[in-house]
């Protein structure tokens, strides 16, 4: 039983304890309004997350993330203005600019050969600015309530769970469509190959630049959906997006995925926000302010990688 | 909860620490603005950016210069809608006066360095005839006022400097008042001894600190509990995040105190969110937090800090450069709060629900479009 | 055994940037009838502007240079800052024991990091980041507000002048030099570049890479402290916000790398930084003088990042992550 134990992912066996310590110190947690709620605080870093495992098991990082979640929250707020029957096709247009975005991450990448953590850091700042001009550095316009619909939306009387935010379903249901993109079909077996030793990787075939494209496409796809997450949540924000591709690296690190290159997995990736979004709460429930929580984050970061180069070196990987 | 930690690490620090070089909780400055509450204001009612209270003047005549002028401005920033409405109002009201050729500005877009920067830049350039700051801070943007002071006539509104050398400073009663407009009316409609959540927007700046020091004298006094003071950067985010934590950890908050009323709709929400009634929220004169306030009737009190104040920085310059005496060392303007009783005096769904309804923009070109309504 | 530095065009480079950032600089200002922004003194000036993303940068490409990185400069300055101001507290008597104390910190937090990455074998970027977060955590939690004030006496490396340069634009040149007589002279400097360009080699050849690496973070450390007195002694106090509004983490890894400096370590220099230093102020300026929105410039900057790197890069033949 002890070697089985020891071959789960530990980032599993974390969870369930911070779990555990949430339950006894808070029961409010055991009712439904309790642990949907943080599910519903925990879905768009869980979706940036596993955006982010795309890039880091191709190798890189997409440091664009948090600035692209800002960027769909303040121009959906300002092309929409309160208007709700415009919400749609706002929507798709979002979708769209972030294909763009990580088309265009790829491509400089490939292309022009910058490091990705450079190609991307450049896009942030790049985004933010555009970001901020169009605003002029303050939130504008509105979000109707059909946009706010995902990130706020709570489905009532339901059986057993009573409530069921919206959000929750969004999460599951990208989750599940990432999982089945990186774990059950070729593209995915290709991304590890190509995160693990691009040149074997090139040797054997594998399109670098198709499945880089792909990869970062992910990445700002789900931050984009992150992003209409949390402007559901909380309405117009121009700081919504401030540090969000560092927690979403977190997590992934947390659940075991390894800095540039391979190994992660969606399954461990998703439990890694988790177990980030519990610590946070169990924080909170503690009554340490937000700064202890940054303390915190930095710590379990380190550790975390600490700890997954000790299983690496242990295994012989 | 009081967290031992933090509690243990901020006394041993208070005890190592000498005090805070400002003062921001002056019991004869409280008094002062308290009076000036309940005072009447000199001047036309109907264009309360132009009234003062008190008759002190500052001499102007030194100043007196020909037109036509160029005025430089050095903005903190447009980084929250209050200072958008404001902008767009001062800009509305430079466009009335043809005797101002030139108008200057610079956006130090929130940074005290950009702005010491700013001033630096606008002294140098030379062409100033008067310079109007609203600085970023108080503590950091005062040796660049001290400086710019010793070149031309200096106009400071809106958030202060620890220096009196610019010819007035132009604010509405002030923080204190906003303070107790705010913690009186808490004070006298909370349940006694209930728990009350302190939000704040941002550190350093003398009209939000004073704010939060009134309300918490006036709270404490009334003998309600205070259980947290935290900082929202003004961002709704945050504060929704915030307010669901402290719900989380089981406070039954009767009250949230708020320090402006840009992101009191998201602290609303978040109470709604959770499924629980809504207690006192206090806000500001922002279209959706009326709007809210209306629809769902809300027991609350919405104090003022107008936009209008952004007009009277302009029409100061222009009397100092006529050599016309105007208030000062400081121009106080009328500071009204919005209660059930006049609710509907403000409320005004044509407008975006970012507007800020004491603009005193009613009349000026561009109306309602420049201010983004229909 | 001295690793040949490339001479090529890459080299020039950041010169060529440059002078092409000037020459944008002044048509706009002819172009926009605001000529008496040509004058010597304010060329001059426009480094003044960026004094502490200079002594930042510098740091920065001490990192760099070792193929690491740093993301915890920015909140380290703001650290710096703070204590400094609190120490001093007004009373010129404790500023030598403040600047003691913040260049000491700044020596421990470069080792930490050092450590962290050698011992530990953690990604630099991690590393860091997670020490840019535990510094944020624990200065938060003690101070909300600008605290304590630096004297007068201090205020003069922010403000005093002599024969009209500022002495805060004295200082970052001085650095400068010290850095390059540091890289270009000594064995140490050397070993700095070894171990970037080729840290493989550089061990089979018998030098101590781990001192290396954490001799480079503490110097980058220590460039962020000081950095964080000069803006304590600038802003007349220290905020734990100072460090991070000035965005130094992300901006001071821009300009080392559009200054010529590799990612990949071993190839660059602190001229290029300085260079790359100006080349944003210029960008600064300029849309200040054209009175084009200043935000826009953010967008230009990001472009212009990635630009200036893809040209460095381009001629590497390296698969790239």
């Amino acid at each position: 039983m002890m070697a089985r134990l020891k071959q789960i992912n530990p980032v599993f066996l974390v969870l369930a304890l911070l779990f555990v310590a949430i339950a006894i110190l808070s029961p409010y947690f055991l009712q439904p309004a309790g642990y949907m709620n943080f599910l519903k605080r925990a879905a768009p870093i869980a979706i940036l997350a596993v955006g982010q495992l795309y890039v880091i098991n191709s190798g890189g990082f997409d440091l664009s993330a948090g600035a692209l979640v800002t960027l769909t929250v303040i121009g959906s707020s300002i092309l929409l203005d309160g208007d709700a029957s415009a919400t749609w096709w706002v929507i798709l247009a979002m979708l769209g600019v972030g294909v763009i975005v990580g088309a265009v991450n790829a491509l400089v990448v490939s292309w022009l050969k910058v490091p990705s953590i450079i190609a991307t850091l450049g896009m942030m700042i790049t985004l933010s600015g555009i970001a901020l001009t169009w605003s002029g550095g303050a939130p504008r316009g509105y979000l109707p309530e059909n946009f706010r619909f995902f990130g706020r939306y709570l489905i009532k009387d339901l059986p057993l769970i009573k409530i069921l935010p919206v959000a929750v379903i969004v999460m599951v249901v990208v989750c599940v469509a990432m999982w089945w993109l990186m774990h059950r079909t070729n593209y995915g077996k290709r991304l590890i190959a190509m995160g693990d030793n691009p040149k074997a990787a090139l040797l054997a075939g594998v399109p670098l630049t198709e499945t880089r494209i792909v990869a970062f496409v992910m990445s700002s796809v789900s931050a984009v959906l992150a992003g209409i997450l949390l402007g559901g949540f909380a309405g117009v924000s121009t700081d919504v997006g401030v540090g969000l591709e560092l927690q979403a690296i977190t997590a992934a690190v947390i659940g075991g995925a390894q800095l540039l290159g391979g190994r992660g997995t969606v399954g461990a990736t998703i439990a890694g926000a988790l177990v980030l979004q519990a610590m946070f709460t169990l924080l909170n429930i503690l009554g340490f302010p937000k700064p202890i929580r940054d303390v915190v984050q930095g710590l379990i970061l380190i550790s975390a990688v600490v700890i997954a180069g000790y299983r690496r070196r242990r295994s012989g990987g | 909860m009081i967290n031992k930690f933090t509690a243990t690490a901020l006394t041993t620090l208070a005890l190592a620490l000498p005090a805070q070089a400002q003062n921001f909780d002056d019991p004869v400055e409280f008094a002062k603005q308290k009076d000036m509450l309940g005072a009447a204001a000199n001047g036309d009612a109907t264009t309360p950016w132009l009234q003062y209270y008190g008759d002190v003047m500052a001499d102007t005549s030194g100043y007196k210069k020909d037109g036509p002028h160029t005025i430089c401005f050095s903005n903190a920033g447009v980084n929250n809608p209050w200072r958008v409405v404001g902008w767009n109002t001062m800009q509305a009201e430079v466009e009335q006066h043809d005797n101002i050729a030139e108008f200057v500005v610079t956006d130090a877009e929130g940074s005290d360095d950009k702005q010491i920067a700013d001033i630096e830049d606008l002294l140098a350039g030379g062409t100033c005839d008067a310079l109007i700051v609203s600085p970023n801070t108080t503590a950091a943007l005062t040796p660049a006022v001290e400086k710019a002071c010793e070149q031309l006539p200096v106009i400071v509104f809106d958030r202060g400097v620890n220096t009196d050398c610019p010819v007035t400073f132009i604010k509405p009663v002030g923080g204190y008042g906003f303070g107790i407009q705010s913690g009186e009316f808490i004070a006298a409609n909370a349940p006694e001894g209930s728990d009350v959540l302190m939000l704040r927007i941002l550190p350093g700046v003398d009209v939000l600190e004073t704010r939060y020091s009134a309300a918490k004298r006036i709270l404490e006094e009334a003998g309600l509990n205070i259980v947290g003071a935290e900082f929202t950067d003004g961002d709704r985010a945050k504060t929704k995040a915030i307010v669901e934590d402290y719900i989380q950890r089981g406070n039954q908050l009767g009250a949230v105190w708020m320090d402006a009323g840009a992101t009191s709709v998201a602290a609303i929400e978040a109470f709604e969110d959770m499924g629980l009634d809504v207690p006192i929220v206090t806000g500001e004169d922002q279209q959706d937090f009326l709007q809210k306030w209306q629809e769902i009737g809300m027991n609350t009190i919405a104090p003022t800090y107008p936009t209008y104040q952004w007009r009277t920085p302009i029409l100061a310059a222009l009397k100092i450069l006529d050599g016309e005496a105007i208030p000062g060392p400081e121009w106080n303007l009328p500071q009204p709060a919005i209660t059930n009783d006049n609710l509907g005096d403000f409320v005004n769904a044509s407008m975006p629900p970012l507007h800020y309804a004491a603009c005193g923009c009613e009349g000026m070109p561009g109306y309602p479009e420049r201010w983004g309504g229909k | 055994m001295n690793i040949p530095r490339p001479k090529n065009l890459a080299a020039l480079a950041p010169f060529l940037l440059l002078l092409a950032a000037i020459a944008v600089y002044v048509s706009v200002a002819i172009a926009t009838g605001q000529t008496q922004y040509l004058t010597a003194e304010n060329l001059l000036g426009l480094l003044g502007r960026s004094i502490a993303l200079g002594i930042t940068a510098i740091g920065q490409t001490f990192a760099i240079l070792i193929a690491s990185i740093d993301l915890s400069v920015a909140n380290l300055i703001s650290v710096s800052a703070v204590l400094a101001s609190s120490i001093m507290s007004g009373d010129p008597s404790m500023m030598l024991p403040a600047i003691a104390a913040v260049l000491a910190v700044g020596v421990v937090v470069g080792l930490i990091n050092g450590l962290v990455i050698t011992q530990f074998e953690v990604n630099p970027l991690i590393a860091t980041l997670g020490m840019a977060l535990i510094l944020q955590g624990l200065l938060s939690a003690t101070f909300n507000n600008f605290a304590g004030e630096v004297p007068e006496e201090f205020q003069v490396f922010a403000y005093g002048q002599v024969g009209g340069i500022s002495i805060s634009l004295i200082f970052l040149i001085a650095l400068t030099v010290a850095a390059w007589v540091f890289l270009r002279f000594t064995r140490a400097g050397s070993n700095i570049y070894s171990v970037g360009g080729n840290p493989d080699a550089s061990k089979l050849a018998g030098m101590r890479t781990t001192r290396v690496v954490i001799m480079a973070h503490v110097i980058c450390s220590v460039c962020a402290t000081i950095a964080g007195l000069y803006l304590a002694s600038r802003l007349r106090s220290g905020a734990p916000w100072i460090g991070r509004d000035g965005v130094y983490d992300l901006e001071s890894i821009a300009v080392v790398v559009i200054g010529g400096t590799a990612l990949s370590g071993g190839r660059g220099g602190v001229w290029g930084t300085l260079m790359g230093v100006m080349i944003f102020s210029l960008i600064d300026s300029i849309f200040n003088i054209a009175g084009v929105d200043a935000f826009a410039k953010q967008i230009l900057r990001g472009v212009i990042i990635v630009a200036a790197v893809a040209v460095y890069a381009v001629r590497s033949r390296r698969i790239e992550a």
